[in-house]
C-alpha cells in the first residue's frame, strides 16, 4: 500500500479581505479551490504556479501555521485540524526570500537553539550543525553574528535550521529566491543529495524558476487561483501538449500584445518586456504549425519588427503557459 | 520525554531571552545602564512625592514608602506584560522567527515561560537596586532582620505567576495584534498601575474604583509585599481590615482564576491567529 507523506482532499482556504483600505466590507478571495494533491513518501514534489496562486497557503496548512476553511490535509498520516503534535515532529519549513534569525546571536547560536527547540541530544546536534556549515560553505561564518551575514549567508543559515532536525518532510518555499547562481547550484544539490541519502525522506519544494522544477522534481503540480491544474511527472506534463506547438519570438518591444491572443490557433501565450534590451519575448502554445505565418505576419501590424523566431520542444514553462494562460512572471 | 524536551525548551529559552536583554552593548555599558534606569526611576518617584506632598500639604512620609515600596515591584508586572507580549511582536516581526519556533514539536507554553524567567531576572535586579537605592539614599526604612522572608518568598511566587498569567493571556490576544497595538498592553498595566495601589492607596479611589481594585489580585500583591516588608503598612485604609492571611488566600484563588482563564485565552488567541492566518503575519510597522 502506497504511504502517503501528504494527502490533501477538497482542501479550501478563504480569506476575508477589503479590497479598499478603511472599507467596511470584506470579499473573500479563495486561495486554495478544492485542492487535491497525494505526495509519496520520498518523492521530491513540486508545485509551481504564479504569486497568489495558493502555494505559500498551501504549505501553511501542512506545516500547522493555518487551518483550512474546508477538506482534509493529512502530513504523514496525521491530520492538520487535530493532531499538530505529531506533525511536528515530523516537518520542517524553510522559506526563501526573507531574514529570519536573531540577528544579535552567532550562526551557530542561532543553530544550536533551534535545534534544542527541536529536542535534539546535544553531541547529535554538534555534529550535524558543523556538518551542515560545512556543506553550505558557511564554517568561516559559524562566529558571525547573523545581523551581520549577507541574505545569500542567512539563507543558507535558514537552510540549515530547516535540515539539521533531518525531519522526514520538509517544505521548502522557494529556497532560492534571492540568490546568486553559485548559491542556488549548492542548495539544488544539496536537496539532491539529502533525498538520495535516505530514500524515505520527502520534500515539498515551491518555485518560481521552472528550470529549478524540472531539474528536482519527481512530480510537479501545477496551480492557479488556488486550484490545482495538472499534477505528474514533468515528461508527462509535456505530453499534455505534444500534440500542440510552441513558439519564441523576440520582437521590438511594443506595449499591446492584445491582438496575438486573438489570432484564432493560438491556445495561449505569454510576453515578457526586457526594457533593458527592448525588447518582447512572446511565447505561444499553437494548435497548428500552420498559424507561424500568421503570427509572424501580425509583427508589422503592430508596428514592431522581428528579431528571432525559435520553434521549441515543449518544456515545462509551455505546459505551465498552456494551463494557466499566462506566464509564471507575469501578474 | 516531554519532560526532558520542555527542559531544554526551558533552558534555551531563557538563554535567547537572556541574550537579547543583554546582549545589545558591551557588558560595561550593560551594568551602567542597568543600575542608571531603576535609579532615574526612583528620582522620578521622589519628584511626584515631592509635587504631591506639596500641594496636598502631604506630610506623612508613611505614603513616600507605600509609593516607593509599590512602584519598586510593580516593575514586575509592567516588564512582564510588555516583555511576553513583546516577545510574539519581535519573534513575529522583526526576527520572524516565531513561525518557526511555532512548528516546532516544543511546547509554546514552556518557550515563553523560559523568555519571561530572563525578564523577571532583569527586572528583579532593577528592583533590588531601587530598594538598595531607596534604603540607603532617601531614608526608607527596610528592616531586613525584621522582614519574615519566608512568606516574602511564597508572595513573591504568588504574585509572580499571577502576573506571568496576566502577560500569557496578554500573548494569546498579541497574536491578534499588529505591533503597533502595544498600547493594548499599556493599557492594561495602566490599569492596575491606577487601580492596585501603586502610586496611591485604594482608599482613595471613588467607590467604584474601590471595587473594581479589590477584584484585582495585584492589589493584594502589593498590599502583600508592603506588609512582609514593614513598609507603608496601615497606609492604605481601604486594605487595613483584611487580614494578612485573608489577602493571601484571596491572591491565591484570584492567581488560580486568572491563570486557568490565561491559558484559555491564550489558546483561544492561537487557535484564532491560526484560523486567520496571523501567526506570521508582517505589518512592515
Amino acid at each position: 500500500m502506497t504511504k502517503y507523506a501528504v494527502e490533501t482532499s477538497d482542501l479550501c482556504r478563504d480569506f476575508k479581505v477589503r479590497q479598499v483600505k478603511g472599507e467596511s466590507k470584506k470579499s473573500t478571495v479563495h486561495a486554495l479551490d478544492n485542492a487535491n494533491i497525494q505526495i509519496k513518501e520520498g518523492e521530491l514534489f513540486g508545485l509551481l504556479g504564479p504569486n497568489g496562486a495558493g502555494k505559500t497557503t498551501l504549505i501553511k496548512i501542512l506545516c500547522t501555521l493555518l487551518l483550512p476553511s474546508s477538506g482534509t490535509a493529512k502530513v504523514m498520516g496525521h491530520d492538520v485540524n487535530t493532531e499538530c503534535q505529531e506533525i511536528r515532529q515530523k516537518i520542517n519549513m524553510v522559506s526563501g526570500g526573507e531574514t529570519s534569525g536573531y540577528g544579535l546571536l552567532t550562526v551557530r547560536e542561532n543553530l544550536w537553539m533551534f535545534s534544542q527547540f527541536y529536542g535534539m541530544p546535544s553531541k547529535l546536534a554538534k555534529r550535524r550543525i558543523d556538518n551542515m556549515l560545512e556543506i553550505m560553505d558557511l564554517s568561516d561564518k559559524k562566529d558571525a553574528k547573523v545581523r551581520t551575514l549577507s541574505t545569500g549567508q542567512r539563507q543558507k543559515a535558514n537552510m540549515i535550521r530547516g535540515f539539521i532536525t533531518d525531519p522526514d518532510l520538509i517544505f521548502l518555499d522557494e529556497p532560492t529566491l534571492g540568490l546568486d547562481v553559485n548559491a542556488s547550484r549548492l542548495i539544488r544539490d544539496f536537496i539532491h543529495k539529502w533525498m538520495k541519502d535516505k530514500p524515505s525522506r520527502t520534500v515539498l519544494l515551491t518555485t518560481h524558476y521552472m528550470a529549478e522544477a524540472e531539474e528536482l522534481c519527481d512530480r510537479v503540480a501545477i496551480i492557479d487561483n488556488g486550484k490545482v491544474l495538472a499534477c505528474d511527472t514533468t515528461n508527462n506534463l509535456k505530453k499534455l501538449i505534444s500534440k500542440e506547438s510552441a513558439l519564441k519570438l523576440q520582437i521590438k518591444q511594443i506595449t499591446d500584445v492584445k491582438s496575438f491572443e486573438s489570432i484564432p490557433g493560438v491556445r495561449n501565450f505569454a510576453f515578457h518586456h526586457d526594457a533593458t534590451t527592448g525588447t518582447t519575448d512572446l511565447k505561444f502554445i499553437l494548435e497548428d504549425e500552420a498559424i507561424v505565418a500568421d503570427i509572424v505576419a501580425e509583427v508589422p501590424k503592430c508596428g514592431s519588427k522581428i528579431i528571432s523566431v525559435e520553434k521549441t520542444e515543449p518544456t515545462l514553462e509551455d505546459v505551465f503557459v498552456a494551463l494557466v494562460g499566462r506566464g509564471l512572471h507575469e501578474g | 520525554m516531554a519532560m526532558s524536551m520542555n527542559r531544554r525548551v526551558f533552558k534555551w529559552s531563557t538563554w535567547l531571552g537572556w541574550q537579547l536583554e543583554s546582549n545589545w552593548t558591551d557588558p560595561f555599558p550593560f551594568i551602567i545602564y542597568s543600575i542608571a534606569k531603576p535609579i532615574a526611576g526612583s528620582l522620578i518617584l521622589v519628584v511626584m512625592y515631592s509635587i504631591i506632598a506639596g500641594i496636598g500639604g502631604q506630610t506623612d512620609v508613611g505614603l513616600f514608602h507605600y509609593m516607593y515600596v509599590s512602584n519598586a515591584f510593580f516593575m514586575f508586572v509592567a516588564q512582564v506584560l510588555f516583555g511576553i507580549t513583546w516577545v510574539i511582536h519581535d519573534d513575529r516581526e522583526h526576527y520572524r522567527t516565531l513561525k518557526y519556533l511555532y512548528i516546532s514539536p516544543s511546547n509554546f507554553f514552556v518557550y515563553m515561560l523560559g523568555r519571561t524567567i530572563s525578564k523577571l531576572l532583569v527586572t528583579t535586579f532593577a528592583v533590588i537596586i531601587t530598594m538598595a537605592f531607596g534604603v540607603f539614599f532617601l531614608g526608607v526604612p527596610l528592616d531586613i532582620l525584621g522582614v519574615n522572608w519566608l512568606l516574602f518568598i511564597v508572595v513573591m511566587f504568588i504574585g509572580l505567576a499571577c502576573v506571568m498569567s496576566f502577560g500569557l493571556a496578554l500573548a494569546g490576544i498579541s497574536f491578534l495584534t499588529a505591533k503597533h497595538s502595544m498600547g493594548m498592553n499599556e493599557g492594561v498595566a495602566g490599569i492596575f498601575y491606577m487601580f492596585c495601589g501603586v502610586i496611591f492607596p485604594i482608599s482613595i479611589l471613588p467607590g467604584w474604583g474601590i471595587t473594581l481594585a479589590k477584584t484585582l489580585p495585584v492589589t493584594y500583591w502589593l498590599e502583600l509585599i508592603r506588609r512582609t516588608l514593614g513598609l507603608g503598612e496601615g497606609i492604605d485604609t481601604a486594605l487595613a481590615s483584611i487580614s494578612t492571611v485573608d489577602c493571601m488566600l484571596i491572591l491565591t484563588i484570584s492567581t488560580i482564576v486568572f491563570a486557568v482563564i490565561s491559558v484559555g485565552v491564550f489558546k483561544l488567541g492561537d487557535y484564532v491567529a491560526r484560523s486567520k492566518g496571523l501567526i506570521d503575519m508582517t505589518t512592515a510597522y
